[in-house]
């Protein structure tokens, strides 16, 4: 079987896994489908951060852009009463204008200086929206956002409303879709030519340009893609939280989508998805240690950093497994 | 107006202790020091637990906090940095890890003292009047204690052997570890220099202003700021843009909302990296 096609059939069994058997096995359990659609909702918004590792920049501000992607849908469902099947799209677009209007200026900095000034972002769109007066709602942000409704074509109900009394299920979905869509599309995206260009740039840049690359187009490309799939993850947020404020992404939630890239593996597209998932859950299950759940939590995170830097999924798996051979160099060029 | 500047001369003295001490760390070890405002906090946090508990004189609780966290730094290095450095494909691994040590010491500080906002009583009494403006002799006193410590800084960098042998370093790490110079050991004490800076700025600046445990990211941030206007690893562009910072601070402060202040600094950050990335004093893409 050729690399792609095992990566085609494990990707397809584990999306029936997760599709089919997760909701079966849970469906009693409103609390742990929530906490994997937040999971979810999560590993969009951090695989938004891997796609810009891919043309080696460090964004550490993927908040700023979940947090426009989010305000953006909660003001065009309550303010302009859109229905949310035409606002989620709509957050995603806008936060990638956002970040191509941004990035023209910002993906100039390099290393450090565009970490700093990606963190930086994450405050700067805090207190924007802070200071944004009615519009967004100030301190006290937007409340009791509609939950999803309807959505028909000709007629036919393609999605049922989400008011009815399984919504958590409904939201389990949602997020299962748009997860399992990001991934194919950043995939898809990687396996292009676009992805070799993406390569090609975190490598060398200037050698890039010297081969006739129009390497600012494809900065902006990449970013506005990541900065796509935080709105949708922000969106997704607003919707299931019914709210949003200016304090539901901040900084820290930007390095910590950075955190879920390095800790599942920067070469493999499922990186930040495994980091996600593991410390999310890992958070919820640590719930039990109450005062001390925020040190384990920081302690397992050191400890993954320590033994395995390259990620989870460098742990080579037996024969069945994935992901057979690890990265040579370990730079995302190597996509696997 | 007086008041102001004079506000923004003490906030800037102090914040170019914070901005030195991180400039430190990453021009020796390329590391972006994300754990640096936690490092602060927890300074400010022994000093008020050396005054508070132990009742020790305060010059005695400054100097336990700068050797707390020297000694806080000299772990990291040597226990977690050293071994992921040597392990990790890539060098953003450490940032990282940064950022994991950032959350260790939140959460340790949040067990260990609790979430309350802590300050200490001013250690000098008296008000000094200067054209105008106000200024309480603690400030005075935090205001020569930073300038002291900068100018030892500095000069220990200047012309000392350690100083010398860790410049080489942040210029070419290969080149100076040619020249026999002990690398490793360096570093850890870059580490403990860098640190131990926080440490004493926590300790200063307690006295002005008070500390929570949940103030580092954003203490981190300001650094960040400071930095990146000098230029990340110049040492006189940190003293430059803690000042810059400070002065902004305390302007905007007494003139404008305090969430709009910031707003406003971040924004002229952005358009002031657009026009020179490399910031006033730093390399190209240093």
């Amino acid at each position: 079987m050729t690399p792609t096609r095992r990566k085609a059939l494990s990707f397809a069994t584990f999306a029936l896994a997760y599709l089919v058997i997760v909701p079966l096995v849970l469906s009693g359990s409103p609390y742990m489908l929530g906490v994997l659609s937040m999971s979810a909702a999560l590993s969009v918004i951090a695989m938004g951060v891997w796609v810009t590792f891919t043309i080696g920049r460090i964004n550490l501000g993927q908040a700023a852009f979940a947090l426009v992607g989010g305000f953006t849908a909660a003001i065009l469902t309550t303010r302009f009463e859109l229905s949310f099947w035409i606002a989620l799209p709509a957050a995603g677009l806008v936060s990638a204008l956002v970040g191509v209007v941004l990035g023209l200026g910002i993906l100039r900095l390099r290393g450090v200086y565009f970490a700093m000034i990606t963190l930086s972002l994450s405050e700067t769109m805090r207190l924007a929206l802070l200071n944004g007066g009615d519009f967004t709602g100030g301190a006290t942000g937007i409340t009791s956002i509609p939950v999803p409704g309807e959505l028909s074509l000709f007629g036919l109900v393609i999605i049922p409303d989400f008011a009815g009394s399984h919504s958590h299920l409904a939201f389990y979905f949602l997020s299962a879709f748009l997860l399992l869509a990001s991934v194919v599309l950043v995939w898809r995206l990687m396996d292009s030519r676009l992805g070799r260009v993406f390569a090609s740039l975190q490598q060398g840049q200037e050698l890039s340009q010297s081969l006739g690359i129009n390497i600012t187009k494809y900065r902006l490309i990449a970013f506005g893609v990541s900065c796509f799939l935080a709105g949708i993850g922000g969106a997704f947020f607003a919707a299931t939280q019914q709210s949003i404020y200016p304090g539901s992404f901040v900084a820290s939630d930007s390095i910590s989508f950075t955190l879920y890239c390095f800790l599942g593996g920067l070469a493999y597209v499922g990186g930040p998805v495994v980091g996600a998932f593991l410390l999310t859950l890992s958070f919820q299950f640590l719930h039990d240690l109450q005062q001390y759940q925020q040190l384990a939590y920081a302690l397992i995170m050191i400890g993954i950093m320590m033994w395995l830097p390259n990620g989870l999924l460098s742990l080579r798996w037996p024969s069945w497994g994935r992901k057979t051979t690890s990265p040579a160099s370990g730079e995302t060029g190597n996509v696997q | 107006m007086e008041q102001a500047l004079v506000n923004g001369l003490v906030l800037g003295m102090n914040y170019g202790l914070i901005a030195l001490g991180l400039t430190m760390i990453f021009s020796l070890m390329n590391v972006l020091n994300f754990a640096h405002g936690q490092m602060y906090v927890l300074g400010g946090f022994v000093t008020y637990f050396a005054l508070n508990t132990l009742g020790v004189p305060y010059i005695v609780a400054v100097l336990l906090a700068v050797l707390a966290l020297a000694a806080v730094g000299l772990l990291f290095e040597y226990a977690l940095f050293r071994p992921v450095r040597k392990r990790s494909n890539r060098e953003e691994s450490t940032m990282l890890l940064a950022a994991g040590t950032a959350l260790l010491l939140e959460s340790l500080i949040l067990l260990f003292f609790g979430e309350k906002q802590r300050g200490v009583p001013p250690v000098a009494s008296g008000v000094f009047e200067i054209g105008g403006a106000f200024i309480p002799a603690s400030r005075v006193l935090v205001f020569f204690v930073a300038l002291a410590a900068i100018i030892l800084f500095m000069m220990f960098m200047r012309y000392t052997r350690p100083g010398r042998a860790l410049r080489a370093i942040a210029q070419d790490r290969e080149v100076t570890a040619l020249q026999g110079v002990n690398i490793q050991a360096y570093s850890a004490l870059g580490f403990m220099i860098g640190a131990g800076l926080a440490g004493l700025a926590g300790a200063l600046l307690i006295t002005v202003l008070s500390v929570n445990s949940g103030m580092g990211t954003s203490i981190s941030i300001k650094a960040f700021i400071m930095v990146m206007l000098g230029g990340a690893g110049v040492i006189p562009g940190a003293i430059i843009g803690a000042f810059v910072l400070g002065f902004a601070e305390a302007f905007g402060y007494a003139f404008i909302p305090s969430s709009m202040t910031y707003l406003l600094i971040f924004v002229g950050l952005i358009i002031f990296l657009i026009i020179r990335p490399q910031g006033v004093m730093g390399k190209p893409w240093g």
